[in-house]
């Protein structure tokens, strides 16, 4: 590691402003949805902003690391993914219905967040060795996507729904941008139909009763708008009564008054546009393509496949966390707790984003070496 | 650490790899750019197009309207003494909206309440009608011990709301129970009505007697304030506030000294008395034996207690003051004796000989005294209560003169006393029988209606209404129940409109000669109210003994429910009637014995009371 002048001179202030832009509003937000007596304690936007900085220390870090060494410790990064996800299984803490928990000495944190990071390392350094002219064969698919498998099933076992939908989005983001061929793509997705369509009852039976509440809740929100619709209705009603210019900051009903529920955390989007407004809402969302847009453009210009898969792996990431976050606070897609990026209150969302951001700018800065 | 070297991605096919990943990623990266789009559409659909929509329904998040009960109009007897209070007291209810986990709450609320869950879950279900997040009653009038209770486990409560209500108390529990009526809450058909139009649905309107009658008075408007609430349904701050309209109150017609006395001289034998003020037909007592407690019902009335009162045998929520109809028995002599007056049938000197029984068509008409009264003039006739001379009387008459004097007397429809369900009893006429049951009236009938018997039915308002005409000299009010009205706009006293007056076609001259046959009934020797003289008092009056089975079958007959029903009609004092008195013992045997004593005593405390007014809470 060598912090050098090219390091300063090339660093990306501009990635570092946007995210600390999106987390600045995020503390705002999380203050908003925690200043009323009938909710989550009113410090918890300075625990967030106490995580923020342990993330930043962590992002400098990850800029800095030599990316060749990362490279090549692509199946270690595997194996940590595992055995973390494993010690949920083993020593989690239950919470909320899920063993997502474990506990490091003063503080608990959530394995998978970091486990997707280090699944990303893995995957990357996978695919970059293997390169493949006229795109991945059903063959070489079938190898990193049984190694897959085990942390997918490992996390659907906690339960955690959101964390393997993203984890499969973004595998099927990188395997996309790898190149594969159109044939075995389509063979899969009728294999994967076909067994859907077979499998479903089984599927259907292995699923809690609350996760079943949710698909069906999904499909007819205003079926039960008191019982399970109610995350749904709350959170639309949230934004929709925003309004263009919004309520104003801690003037927000919905979040004050505690109708909407996870409103620090999974649903802070919506406590957000109640109080901003659609204004307000098009200036975050905009921040977040900007975000991502200066991400992927990292990944498209760096000059190795390993870079460019990594970078690939990171920017997806953020973007399907955006989206599927959005689209669950507005209703487009069903409600599988997944956090909005730098924005949601939670110490391992935060530091492990943080690491991702530094990696990003790690990828960055290759660009500018002379060797590398 | 190796820097540089030969890596694959600076070859040429290194390159091409490069290329394809950079061109594929692009793609990717307009896909997620258009999902994106999608998300900003949705995001201007839900804030912009739907944004009213969505506010208005954040408003009724937050907003509650909470009715503000209005205290229920206060009932004063004619002498001021108030017969119910409003007590403040606690009740719990249930905002279902606001619950969550129903089951679990309502169990740990039944437990702190020694409730059924599933009668909790029961009231919870019942209420269609119920606006959103008004709250579901569970239990009224609850023990302070149990409010703390509550209160020290709100967190575990969600939605579970205690508010301090006036409860409607009757201060002398079952006394006059059948008149001032009791309260409850609204019916569905009741909030069609004009009075309740707009009402929320838990709050407690009169439901019978003058609590019915008079609501227009006494129930009031209700307020409402407008709280923000958080999720759990707890106030949070008040937003806006209209007060609710007291209701008025009400000074009764009722004296609570003369009710005691006719509760007291009825007591548990089934039966009603009436007692009207002279001559202004107010009524000053009205009693019905069994009777219930109306403070069971302002206490929201508990099922079992309900189903106990509806299966009582004895009918206790029928007001037989003015349910009931009976044929009146010799009571009805009066009536005869008038019809025969003023139809110039007969004179007062008119004398018809008694030897025990008449004999009609085929069949004995007996007199009730087996060995005859010998010659009786009219006078004498009504003192002794002779049968024969009122067969003899009827005859001559026919049923339909009987009838237009009797009408003329009041009786035969409803007295127009501002209480429900009043029944019209029945007089017979020739046209009715033809019109009621197709056949032709037989003269041997008339000889029944004669003596009250057949067809004939009277309520005891209606023979107490006979009463007062009598007593009046021909004028008389229709009977009232309230007197005055205290309106809370400006706390002044104000007299009802006044009942109305009729003038019967019945001559003055008429009803003087039958009061005086009334006094002799008591007053003099052979007559049959004897029971009802008292030294000092100028007391008239006419037994009356209605048969429940015939003469024939009396004999075997020895069981209660076959016994004859009493009647005593009264006034007093003769020379100028200040009170009329009907009184009805069920299955009581002889009027003479069974009914007058009980009107001498309601006359005794009206003209003579004894003693100051009963304090409360010590009933009968």
């Amino acid at each position: 590691m060598t912090v050098d002048r090219r390091f300063i001179e090339h660093f990306d202030w501009v990635l570092l402003l946007s995210v600390l832009l999106i987390s600045a509003a995020g503390v705002l937000t999380i203050y908003s949805a925690s200043a009323t007596p009938y909710g989550p304690q009113p410090t918890l936007y300075l625990r967030q902003i106490y995580w923020i900085g342990a993330g930043l220390v962590v992002m400098l870090a990850a800029a800095s690391i030599d990316l060749n060494t990362l490279k090549r410790l692509g199946p270690v990064f595997y194996a940590a993914a595992v055995i973390l996800l494993l010690s949920v299984l083993v020593m989690g803490r239950v919470g909320m219905g899920a063993r997502r928990w474990v506990q490091a000495g003063p503080v608990s944190f959530q394995p998978s967040e970091f486990a997707k990071v280090f699944l990303i390392f893995w995957l990357a350094s996978h695919l970059a060795d293997r390169p493949s002219a006229s795109g991945l064969r059903l063959r070489d698919l079938a190898r990193p996507a049984a190694l897959l498998a085990v942390p997918f099933l490992l996390v659907l076992k906690q339960p955690d729904l959101g964390t393997a939908a993203i984890l499969f989005f973004v595998a099927a983001t990188m395997f996309v941008a790898a190149g594969v061929r159109l044939k075995p793509v389509l063979a899969l997705a009728a294999a994967a139909g076909a067994a859907f369509f077979f499998m479903w009852p089984v599927l259907w039976g292995s699923l809690k009763e609350y996760q079943r509440q949710r698909i069906l809740v999904y499909l007819a929100p205003e079926s039960d708008p008191l019982g399970m619709g109610y995350h749904i209705s709350q959170s639309k009603i949230a934004i929709g009564s925003g309004g263009f210019w919004g309520k104003g900051y801690l003037a927000g009903t919905q979040g004050h008054l505690a109708f909407l529920p996870e409103r620090h955390t999974d649903f802070i989007f919506a406590v957000f546009v109640e109080e901003w407004g659609f204004l307000g809402a098009i200036a975050l969302v905009g921040l977040f393509v900007f975000f991502v847009v200066w991400s992927a453009e990292i990944a498209y210009r760096a000059r190795h496949r390993f870079d460019t898969l990594l970078a690939a792996g990171v920017t997806a990431l953020f973007a399907w966390y955006t989206l599927v976050n959005l689209g669950m606070t507005m209703g487009l897609t069903p409600v599988v707790g997944v956090p909005l990026p730098f924005m949601s209150y939670g110490g391992s969302s935060v530091v492990a984003g943080l690491a991702a951001v530094g990696i990003l700018m790690n990828v960055r800065l290759r660009r500018f070496r002379i060797f590398g | 650490m190796m820097l540089g070297g030969p890596l694959p991605d600076r070859t040429l096919e290194g390159e091409a790899l490069l290329a394809g990943l950079r061109r594929r990623w692009k793609g990717l990266g307009l896909l997620w750019l258009v999902l994106m789009g999608v998300i900003l559409l949705r995001l201007w659909t839900l804030t912009v197009f739907y944004g009213e929509e969505y506010r208005r329904q954040a408003e009724n998040n937050r907003t509650r309207v909470v009715t503000l009960k209005p205290p229920r109009g206060i009932l004063y007897d004619r002498n001021g003494t108030p017969l119910v209070s409003n007590l403040p007291s606690f009740d719990v209810s249930i905002v279902p909206e606001d619950v969550g986990e129903e089951k679990e709450v309502v169990a740990r609320l039944a437990s702190i309440l020694r409730l059924d869950p599933d009668d909790v879950e029961e009231r919870i279900a019942d209420l269609k009608l119920r606006r959103p997040y008004e709250p579901v009653k569970i239990k009224e009038n609850a023990d302070w011990r149990d409010v703390t209770r509550i209160e020290a486990r709100r967190i575990d409560l969600p939605g579970v709301v205690v508010e301090v209500e006036n409860r409607r108390r009757y201060l002398y529990d079952v006394l006059g129970a059948h008149l001032v009526g009791y309260i409850g809450k609204v019916t569905p058909e009741q909030l069609k009505e004009d009075l309740y139009k707009g009402f929320p649905r838990e709050i407690q309107v009169g439901q019978y007697g003058i609590e019915r009658s008079f609501d227009r008075f006494l129930v009031g408007q209700p307020g409402e304030k407008l709280i923000e609430v958080n999720a759990a349904g707890r106030e949070i701050r008040l937003l806006g506030r209209r007060e609710p309209t007291p209701g008025d109150d009400l000074q009764l017609t009722l004296d609570l000294n003369v009710q005691r006395a006719a509760e007291d001289a009825l007591g548990d034998r089934p039966g009603a008395v009436v007692a009207l003020d002279l001559p202004s037909g107010e009524v000053l007592a009205m009693v019905s034996r069994p009777a219930f407690n109306p403070n069971d019902f302002s206490a929201g009335i508990s099922g079992s207690r309900w189903s106990r009162l509806r299966d009582h045998g004895g009918f206790p929520m029928t007001n037989r003051a003015i349910q009931n109809a009976f044929p009146p028995g010799s009571t009805f002599k009066i009536a005869m004796a008038a019809a025969g007056l003023e139809s110039g049938v007969i004179t007062p000197e008119t004398a018809v000989t008694c030897t025990g029984a008449i004999r009609f068509g085929n069949r004995d008409f007996r007199c009730w005294k087996a060995g005859g009264h010998g010659r009786v003039s009219l006078h004498r006739a009504i003192v002794e209560s002779c049968d024969v001379y009122f067969y003899e009387l009827g005859r001559k008459l026919g049923v339909d003169r009987i009838a237009e004097t009797a009408k003329a007397l009041s009786l035969g429809r409803q007295t127009g006393i501002p209480l429900p369900s009043e029944r019209g009893g029945l007089i017979p006429t020739a046209e009715w029988k033809k019109r009621a049951r197709g056949q032709p009236w037989y003269p041997g009938e008339t000889l029944s209606v004669a003596i009250g018997q057949g067809y004939v039915l009277t309520t005891p308002i209606q023979l107490a209404t006979m009463s007062a005409v009598v007593g009046n000299g021909g004028e008389w009010r229709r009977p009232s129940v309230v007197r005055a009205v205290r309106l809370h706009a400006d706390w002044t006293f104000r007299s009802l409109e006044e009942a109305e007056r009729v003038t019967s076609e019945v001559k003055p001259e008429t009803l003087a000669f039958i009061r005086e046959g009334l006094r002799g009934v008591v007053h003099e020797p052979g007559g049959t109210g004897r029971a009802a003289r008292v030294e000092g008092l100028d007391i008239g009056g006419k037994t009356g003994t209605a048969q429940v089975v015939t003469l024939r079958d009396r004999r075997e007959a020895r069981e209660t429910r076959f016994r004859d029903h009493a009647w005593f009609v009264a006034v007093a004092p003769v020379a100028n009637p200040r009170i009329a008195v009907a009184v009805l013992v069920e299955h009581g045997g002889h009027g003479g014995s069974a009914a007058a004593p009980a009107a001498r005593k309601v006359i005794e405390a009206y003209l003579a009371p004894k003693n100051n007014p009963p304090p409360p809470g010590g009933a009968s």
